[in-house]
């Protein structure tokens, strides 16, 4: 394996509310290398966004962020607004969930991707706006001269995901956030979408982070796996083995829960996700697990080899690798 | 666009006449112009009230009356006032300008004061910024102008005269009495209270707009999506932000000023300054209906042509508003 791009360690990010502190994500570790599309799955309120979030300092003030995101040697933890801006958009970028309301509607398509050229290359505005339009080409918007004179409203709801993937890659960052891009678009769109986002990874090479809760996106595109379950990481592993012989009973669960041919009914997840204000102790899922003993009250269980995965769960060699 | 305002104007047509019909009936039934013809000069002629009733199309009828006042009126043969026997554009023309010199003033400092408390309020909301113009905004849109003016009055009048010797703003008119002829530095000098009036209302009211108006747009995902970019925060800000939280506001603006022309009454009074409000006070006072009727066609055309203004204006800020 490639040595990796982006290396987050022990990441936590805490929110202070009127409530209290609310730890969204509980010391997290993980790894992205050049080339690859690593998946990041987990129910809402799992802090999957959140991490990405904090990798990219757009956090609002009220968190706080602990640990370490290595970016390119560089830590990016505590570092300066100005450092974090130099490093948005040109070394990371994001792609947001709705692309209906991230672009900014007052403003032409092409405008808003020259300014995120123009923001991290010495660039005349002459030649942003035409290196705009051969990045909507890339991202396969026809017409792409006449396109980047119009305004968002004007693109439907796929070609305005486009649009916001043509602003990420801008730069050629090394890493490209991807936070649930599919999510709000129909399912044929979400195919094309997905391409796109392939077709650009293997085009520069970039290393992507594909956050979503819909197994069937990581399935189709994504090579290694985490899932994360109340601000952890509680199962690693390469796509293959994720769907063959998942290791977390969580997992377990998620897979169940999917609609698949021969299943007569889903198999729901019992019971809901734990209030983050209150996190159980011990392992998070053993309010909800099948398989939960007293053990699994004491303390925070840690990723552990299983077969080709690392699985964060006591029990893992006991309840065993079967579905 | 151009075909859209022109529309728009050839609307505005038929609009006036109704609405100045309407004016005309209620100012008919309200005040009786025939009556206070004859209170004013008690000593008429049948002849004279007749002239009078018909140069002011006050025939029983209304509508056949309407016409011919409108008739009248669009040849500028106009009617003169029942008191003193005075042409009335001189005399509407001179309100008129002093009202739109006092309202450009208060709107000018009132919405760019506002708009930029505003700004600086929604920066960090919840903060002491934040309350702070908050607090002074609930404070100047509870005061009303007859308390705020009589307050100034009494500072930079009365009070200062007697601390120092002498007035720093005076409190009346828009020159001293007696003066003739054009004096710029003057003419300010007895505008600064009753802009100041003005104005403090304007600043309470656009310093909330703005500040929601910008609340909304920071939160929304395009701000996040600009902020991803790696661009300063003032660009953010001002680039990303503020076009968008204007769109609103500026809207408002744009029919607030066209209500400002006959909109100062209170504060034209409290200040004796000759312009629309107190125009119509004293003209409605004594039932002078060859007074009235010119001041209400200016008024609604006046907002009929901010009404447009406003429209025109979205559109120009906003590309998903189309005119057509």
């Amino acid at each position: 394996m490639a040595s990796p791009v982006l290396q987050i360690r022990d990441l936590k990010v805490t929110f202070s509310t009127p409530l209290g502190p609310l730890v969204a994500v509980r010391g997290i570790d993980l790894d992205v290398s050049a080339g690859e599309m690593t998946a990041v799955v987990g129910e809402s309120g799992s802090g999957k966004s959140v991490s990405f979030l904090a990798a990219m300092g757009l956090l609002p003030k009220s968190a706080t962020v602990e640990g370490s995101v290595v970016l390119d040697g560089q830590q990016l933890v505590g570092a300066s607004a100005k450092v974090m801006r130099s490093i948005r958009g040109r070394l990371m970028s994001m792609i947001f969930q709705d692309p209906l309301s991230a672009l900014n509607p007052v403003h032409r398509i092409g405008a808003q991707i020259s300014e995120m050229l123009r923001a991290h290359q010495h660039m005349t505005e002459k030649a942003a706006r035409s290196r705009a339009v051969e990045l909507l080409e890339i991202v396969g918007i026809p017409q792409p001269g006449d396109r980047a004179l119009q305004y968002p409203h004007e693109f439907s709801g796929g070609m305005r995901q486009r649009v916001v993937i043509a602003m990420a890659i801008a730069n050629s960052p090394k890493v490209l956030i991807a936070d649930e891009p599919t999510t709000a678009l129909d399912v044929t769109v979400q195919a094309q979408i997905l391409e796109v986002i392939q077709k650009v990874q293997a085009q520069f090479g970039t290393a992507v982070v594909l956050i979503t809760h819909d197994l069937g996106v990581v399935a189709r595109v994504c090579e290694r796996v985490n899932v994360m379950y109340a601000g952890r990481v509680v199962e690693r592993s390469g796509i293959h083995d994720v769907f063959d012989r998942p290791t977390h009973p969580y997992t377990r669960g998620l897979l169940a829960s999917l609609p698949h041919a021969g299943a007569d009914r889903l198999v729901p997840i019992v019971g809901f996700p734990p209030n983050m204000l209150k996190p159980p102790s011990g392992c998070a899922f053993r309010t909800r697990c099948l398989h939960a003993v007293d053990a699994c009250g004491h303390g925070i269980p840690e990723l552990q080899p299983i077969g080709e995965s690392m699985t964060a769960c006591v029990r893992a060699k006991e309840v065993g690798v079967s579905t | 666009m151009l075909r859209y305002v022109l529309r728009r104007l050839a609307w505005a047509v038929p609009t006036l006449v109704l609405v100045t019909f309407l004016v005309y009936v209620a100012l008919r039934i309200g005040t009786n112009p025939v009556e206070s013809y004859k209170r004013i000069n008690p000593r008429a002629t049948p002849a004279k009230i007749q002239q009078y009733i018909d140069v002011n199309g006050l025939d029983p009828n209304y509508v056949r009356g309407y016409f011919r006042w409108l008739v009248n009126f669009v040849t500028l043969d106009w009617p003169r006032s029942i008191k003193g026997s005075r042409e009335v554009w001189p005399q509407l023309k001179d309100a008129l300008a002093n009202t739109l010199r006092l309202g450009t003033a208060a709107s000018a400092v009132g919405i760019v004061a506002g708009l930029m408390l505003g700004v600086f309020a929604a920066l960090r909301p919840g903060g002491r910024r934040d309350v702070a113009v908050n607090t002074a905004a609930f404070v100047g849109i509870s005061i009303p102008p007859y308390v705020s003016a009589i307050l100034l009055q009494l500072l930079f009048a009365v009070y200062w005269s007697r601390w120092f010797g002498s007035t720093l703003f005076p409190t009346s008119g828009v020159y001293p009495p007696g003066q003739m002829g054009f004096d710029l530095g003057l003419m300010l000098k007895h505008m600064v209270l009753p802009t100041v009036v003005v104005a403090i209302q304007i600043i309470a009211v656009y310093s909330r707009y703005m500040r929601s108006s910008l609340l909304d747009v920071l939160s929304s995902e395009y701000m996040r999506t600009a902020r991803s970019k790696g661009i300063s925060e003032r660009r953010v800000l001002f680039k990303h932000g503020l076009r968008n939280a204007l769109i609103p506001v500026v809207t408002i603006a744009a029919l607030d000023i066209g209500s400002i022309v006959g909109g100062l009454i209170i504060t034209e009074n409290i200040f004796s300054y000759p312009g629309m409000g107190k125009y119509f006070l004293s003209a409605f006072g004594e039932g002078d209906f060859p007074l009235l009727m010119p001041w209400m066609v200016i008024i609604v055309a006046s907002i009929l042509i901010f009404n447009l203004v406003a429209d025109v204006s979205y559109a120009w800020l906003d590309p998903r508003i189309r005119l057509d």
